[in-house]
């Protein structure tokens, strides 16, 4: 056998144990998933074929309607704020000189923690009468919601509570600060550029590629939220509620349809719906990125 | 003047991201009438909250369940993936290049179109409601750890193999004798994720565990939080304290592996 033949050989090898995982548990399950959205099947009668009914219901359903308009609404607060208070964190971070490890330290904790006692651990401090955030706000003079039982005000306070986990995001943009060349930021203040004019003109076109990055991913994530929610207010005493309605987020509603009311069918269909959406506005984040990123001097 | 500015500012961040914590061991040693007064110290002090929740729930089989189940990822997930990041660094032949574009395209696959599919093959294979689906996907290697172990093989200077392969050594001698010391620090970068993000998820127990003997750590808090929390007993202490405890090993974990976990998280986004 020649070098190349030898040499490609070994590399398949090592390449089996994925090859086989991405057939058993990616690409089989993908085309087995798309012909059960095409079938009504309940684990106990074999499936049965309906062509898009399955389609058809879901976009007729009130609580897809209620589900996806609740995770889309989620995902345009959550994503930004997290942006937002990571990039001036990560500023932040970058000013505390030698510290900067142990602030470091104390954003990352709170990544650690288990979702489900996050869950738990809101659920109080977000109390309307007792909790601490509120008790906060009253400092100030401000009457804070009931965050945890008004439906208007459940999905804003996921979204306080996802700003305690917002560490990861923000040490990666700490890393990607570190990569801004220094003479960037002396050529600007010969300029006489007030920070603000830096920050704009040069920290974010450094990091740019950084936080197209995280845009990306913390939106594919969201739109998938679903523990920390369904912790709180899903479950075995799950409320049949105005509370339930205003958390149920897409895949919540996917869950239940699939392990609750065992309709594998539909949820494959509604898995699918969520598949359409995300590629869709994954690829409006693609085309708008060709706009707006600067790879250069972002690479490492 | 500025400076003050900045420290005031870290002040301020140290308090708003350590105070939950703070909050929930203080709450966790409180008594029942107490729980919810936000003072910071626990005053009357109650750490029986700790001996009651332990007695009430199987606390130390879940916790030996999430030790099990996520030692079992870690280990397979670091084998595995080394295994085939080592492939796709040190060998050329048709195809790889665009199958690893495979594997970053399997990075953004949505993880709810699989739920379903991969639940019924489990159901098909007769373990669907065992600990196995919970770690044993990470056998076959997972595109992140990948990806990552691949920048790690990268790094590794090439002259090295090149020379060992001259002297006869074998495709799998490079991998384990060489590749995989020097690539420790990326190896243990691995294990800590996976062992957090297996310590740490409820999504498959949900879907897999139905008998409570077999519950990991996050399913058995949920069920604590189903029977004590809202619409529960309403026995909060019992519930916080339950979480404390699921919370502390992860707290430790940071503290011994910190720099593994900025490393893994860092790497997320170098191309």
């Amino acid at each position: 056998m020649t070098v190349s033949g030898r040499e490609a050989r070994a590399g398949w090898l090592f390449l089996l144990p994925w090859v086989i995982g991405f057939l058993a548990f990616t690409a089989g399950p993908m085309l087995f998933s798309l012909w059960l959205s095409l079938t009504h099947y309940d684990m106990l009668k074999p499936p049965a074929f309906v062509g898009l009914e399955n389609y058809r219901e879901a976009l007729a359903d009130e609580r897809v309607g209620t589900a996806m308009w609740n995770t889309v609404f989620f995902t345009a607060l959550h994503v930004p704020s997290q942006i937002v208070l990571a990039l001036g964190l990560a500023s932040l971070l970058r000013r505390a000189g030698r510290g900067s490890g142990f602030f470091r330290t104390i954003l990352y904790l709170p990544v650690m923690t288990p979702p489900v006692a996050l869950a738990a651990m809101f659920l109080l401090l977000l109390n309307g009468q007792h909790g601490a955030v509120n008790g906060f706000l009253g400092w100030f003079g401000f009457q804070g919601p009931n965050w945890t039982t008004d439906p208007a005000w459940i999905k804003p306070g996921l979204v306080v509570m996802g700003l305690w986990t917002v560490g990861s995001t923000a040490v990666l943009y700490l890393a990607a600060l570190t990569r801004v060349p220094v003479e960037r930021y002396e050529a600007a203040r010969l300029d006489g550029a007030s920070p603000w004019r830096q920050f704009w003109h040069v920290t974010l076109p450094g990091i740019s590629g950084t936080v197209y990055f995280t845009v990306v991913v913390n939106t594919i994530a969201s739109l998938q939220v679903f523990t920390e929610a369904y912790a709180m207010f899903f479950g075995a005493r799950a409320k049949q509620s105005a509370e339930g309605d205003a958390a149920l987020f897409y895949v919540i509603h996917l869950f239940q349809e699939a392990f609750g009311s065992l309709r594998m069918g539909y949820a494959s269909a509604l898995a699918w719906g969520l598949f359409a959406v995300i590629a869709v506005i994954t690829a409006v984040q693609v085309r708008l990125s060709r706009r707006y990123v600067h790879y250069e001097g972002d690479r490492s | 003047m500025k400076r003050v500015g900045v420290w005031a500012a870290l002040l301020v961040v140290t308090v708003a991201f350590g105070y939950p914590f703070w909050w929930l061991v203080s709450a966790s040693l409180k008594d029942r009438a107490h729980v919810f007064d936000n003072t910071l110290l626990p005053r009357p002090f109650s750490p029986g909250n700790y001996v009651e929740v332990w007695q009430a729930v199987p606390l130390l089989t879940w916790i030996g369940n999430s030790v099990a189940v996520g030692l079992a990822a870690a280990a397979a997930a670091t084998a595995a993936s080394a295994l085939v990041a080592f492939g796709f660094a040190m060998f050329r032949f048709r195809g790889r290049d665009l199958l690893f574009g495979v594997v970053l395209a399997t990075m953004m696959l949505p993880a709810a179109v699989t739920m379903v599919p991969v639940y019924l093959e489990w159901h098909a294979l007769g373990l669907a409601t065992t600990q196995i689906p919970l770690w044993a996907q990470n056998l076959f290697g997972s595109a992140f750890y990948i990806f990552l172990l691949r920048q790690f093989f990268l790094g590794l200077p090439r002259e090295v193999f090149d020379a060992a392969k001259v002297d006869g050594a074998s495709a799998w001698r490079l991998f384990t004798s060489m590749a995989l010391p020097l690539a420790k620090p990326g190896l243990v970068v691995v294990f800590v994720f996976e062992l957090k993000a297996a310590w740490t998820d409820l999504v498959k127990p949900l879907i897999y565990l139905r008998d409570p003997q077999l519950y990991t750590l996050p399913r058995g808090l949920k069920a604590v939080l189903d029977r004590f929390g809202e619409g529960g007993e309403e026995q909060w202490e019992l519930v916080l304290a339950a979480s404390a405890i699921a919370t502390v090993p992860m707290v430790l974990l940071f503290l011994v592996a910190q720099r593994h976990f900025v490393r893994g998280t860092v790497t997320q986004h170098v191309e």
